[in-house]
């Protein structure tokens, strides 16, 4: 491959001719790399160093939306893991949509590549398309956002740059945008770090950690994993227990069975210090209240997952020491590193 | 529908193969295996488009369904007439859920000629469980807290049953090597189990075609009552002994083709 194109690019660097872009490695974690299987990069869009770079600066920048006044990063803000604090997101007009943003990061570890709470987007190439002509967020054309980048006066060399051609189109911004999506890698947690044997935890943090990990308690390991799978989600769609009758359907109306109405998508419980309100919709303001949920607060439903128990009684009913635990070590999943916003920003 | 098919390849033929300072016929004298595993309840034939439905009756007289059935099979083991034992490397994470095999599969081939016995492990021996950390394991959430010894699971198999009041519950029949954590010190006992397929003679490429019984899980030698045992039966060192029990009827070599 990589011989082909050598042989195949003879110009200088002269802006006009072909380029061959840096191919550039995902950084994976230790603890990614010990325990589980390796990122899913597609192979008709590697990694390369200006395909970051150009998806980093079409993620920040409004040129996307129809009236240059919203990007990706308004809704998916570095402080906030790349979510929006919001309940509901501000799209371009003001107008809201019913779920809740998204926090994006180990996106590339998603094996299935069932995105977005209902697993309706493919792949992350495939969700990039959505957002900007959505009348909820962008409401833009991809003409008229095309024909913005090729007017402008940086555009267009970046993207001969990273995809070695000129050229501005569609699926150009859509895959630099995901590759740079792709490096937006969380590992450095205290948990992480603990498990590096860098740090200790305290007291109540382990306690936490065991009620999470015992069946008879908290029991979410089963979803959310645990000390051997450092994604904190399985990525696979249930309905936890939110509601009895659904206002909306999640993964029921992507698939069209009755079987699936209700189920969402587990998110990765990392970051959540910073990715408040929770929930597909948004619905609890606070870890208590989502403790309390799993705790006393189950909905029973034809779809509910078996692994919610004692659902007549809304739950197993958590001791408050052990509650109090579980979000202490809830907390001690969340990467303070990764919302640098120094960092992350262009 | 899809079946699990374990296809057993190349690497014994390769090294076969390469002693290649003898002309030997030995290129020939070996064969591709598969496992396929098929599904039943009773006599009736389970696949995912089965799940989600209360159309299962149990032993107990309860209304089931299933909505997740996962297990690992290991050590894929020939014993030949004459000669060494060969046991296969890998194992299988089966999952008639996604009716995906999540790993890479079992690697090998078999010379041809006559065996006593064919066997596999359902779920991991002592050795396998405890002394690897599996990356494809750990990826598909397999894996047993470390408060009940670490490790991985053997079966998950979930769903939903009519309790005896009528109310709609939930069930998660997960089997891992029973752990009694009451004491001072835990105490564990041994639930995986061999399965043997008995002996045959090998001289083509082989499926070898094995039904799970899923209804015997709740039947013989102990009825099982989904009332009382429905879940958090990880940790209950007595439940685990139960499913050991009735796992050994569950497995049955239908035909080999
Ligand atoms: C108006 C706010 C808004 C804007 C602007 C926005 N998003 Fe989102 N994003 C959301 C919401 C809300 C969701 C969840 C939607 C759902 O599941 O139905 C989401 C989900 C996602 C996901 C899915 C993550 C996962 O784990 O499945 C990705 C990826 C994503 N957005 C990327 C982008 C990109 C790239 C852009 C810019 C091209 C963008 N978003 C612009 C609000 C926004
Ligand atoms: C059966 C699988 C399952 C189990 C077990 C489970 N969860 Fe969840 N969890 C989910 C799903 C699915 C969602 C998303 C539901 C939705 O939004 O409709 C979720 C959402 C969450 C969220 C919100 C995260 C966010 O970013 O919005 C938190 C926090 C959470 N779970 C913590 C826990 C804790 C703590 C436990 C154990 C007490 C637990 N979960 C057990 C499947 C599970």
């Amino acid at each position: 491959m990589a011989v082909i194109i050598c042989t195949s690019c003879t110009t200088t660097d002269d802006g006009i001719g072909d380029y061959i872009p840096t191919p550039s490695r995902l950084e994976v974690p230790t603890l990614f790399e010990e325990n589980i299987i390796p990122p899913i990069i597609p192979s008709s869009n590697l990694q390369t160093e200006e395909g970051v770079a150009l998806g980093k600066l079409l993620f920040f920048d409004p040129i996307l939306s129809s009236n240059n006044t919203l990007a990706c990063a308004d809704c998916h803000a570095t402080a906030n893991a790349f979510t929006d604090p919001d309940r509901f997101s501000d799209g371009i007009d003001g107008r809201r949509g019913t779920r809740n943003a998204m926090p994006l990061f180990n996106l590339a570890w998603n094996y299935n590549e069932r995105f977005l709470w209902d697993g309706s987007a493919f792949s992350l190439e495939q969700q990039a398309f959505a957002p900007v002509t959505n009348p909820i967020e962008m409401n833009s054309t991809w003409q008229a956002v095309v024909d913005k980048l090729k007017q402008d006066t940086t555009y267009p060399e970046l993207f001969r740059k990273a995809f070695g051609t000129a050229g501005i189109d569609s699926i150009r911004v859509t895959k630099a945008i995901a590759q740079f999506e792709r490096t937006l890698i969380s590992s450095n947690s205290k948990f992480d770090q603990f498990l590096r044997g860098q740090t200790t935890l305290t007291p109540q943090e382990l306690n936490g950690f065991d009620v999470f990990m015992d069946e008879a308690r908290g029991d979410c390991f089963h979803c959310h994993g645990s000390d051997k799978n450092p994604l904190w989600t399985d990525n696979a769609f249930h309905n936890n227990g939110l509601d009895t009758t659904f206002k909306d359907l999640g993964l029921g109306a992507v698939t069209g069975d009755p079987a699936d109405n209700g189920k969402f998508r587990s998110p990765s419980l990392r970051n959540l210090a910073f990715t408040a309100p929770y929930m597909h919709d948004g619905r609890f303001n606070t870890l208590d209240e989502v403790i309390n949920h799993y705790s006393d607060g189950l909905k029973p439903s034809s779809t509910i997952d078996p692994l919610m128990k004692k659902v007549a009684l809304g739950g197993v009913g958590l001791s408050p020491t052990d509650k109090a635990d579980l979000k202490a070590f809830l907390l001690s999943l969340s990467d303070f590193n990764f919302t640098n916003a120094s960092k992350s920003q262009p | 529908m899809k079946t699990h098919t374990l296809l057993i390849l190349a690497l014994l033929s390769i090294a076969l193969a390469c002693n290649d300072d003898e002309t030997s016929p030995q290129t020939t004298s070996s064969s591709t295996i598969t496992f396929n595993m098929e599904h039943t309840w009773d006599d009736t034939t389970v696949s995912s488009n089965d799940f989600n439905t209360l159309k299962f009756a149990n032993a107990n007289g309860e209304t089931m369904s299933i909505t997740k059935l996962r297990y690992l099979i290991s050590n894929i083991t020939f014993t030949p007439t004459n000669g060494e034992t060969i046991t296969l490397e890998g194992y299988e994470l089966i999952d008639l859920t996604n009716n995906t095999n999540l790993n890479t599969g079992i690697l090998g081939r078999i010379p041809n000629g006559t065996y006593s016995n064919i066997s596999f492990t359902f779920g991991f021996n002592n050795a396998d469980n405890y002394n690897n950390n599996y990356q494809d394991l750990n990826s598909a959430l397999w894996n047993v807290p470390g408060l009940l010894g670490g490790g991985y699971h053997y079966m998950q198999l979930e769903g939903k049953f009519i309790d005896n009041t009528t109310t709609e519950k939930g069930y998660a029949y997960h089997a891992i090597r029973a752990v009694d954590n009451s004491g001072d010190t835990q105490k564990f006992e041994d639930t995986f189990f061999t399965v043997n397929l008995g002996s045959t003679t090998i001289s083509k490429d082989t499926t070898f075609n094995i039904a799970m019984n899923i209804a015997e899980w709740f039947k013989t030698p102990n009825t099982w009552d989904l009332n009382v045992l429905n879940t958090m039966l990880m940790p209950n060192f007595d439940a685990q002994l139960l499913m050991f029990q009735n796992g050994q009827n569950v497995f049955n070599l239908k035909s080999i083709d």
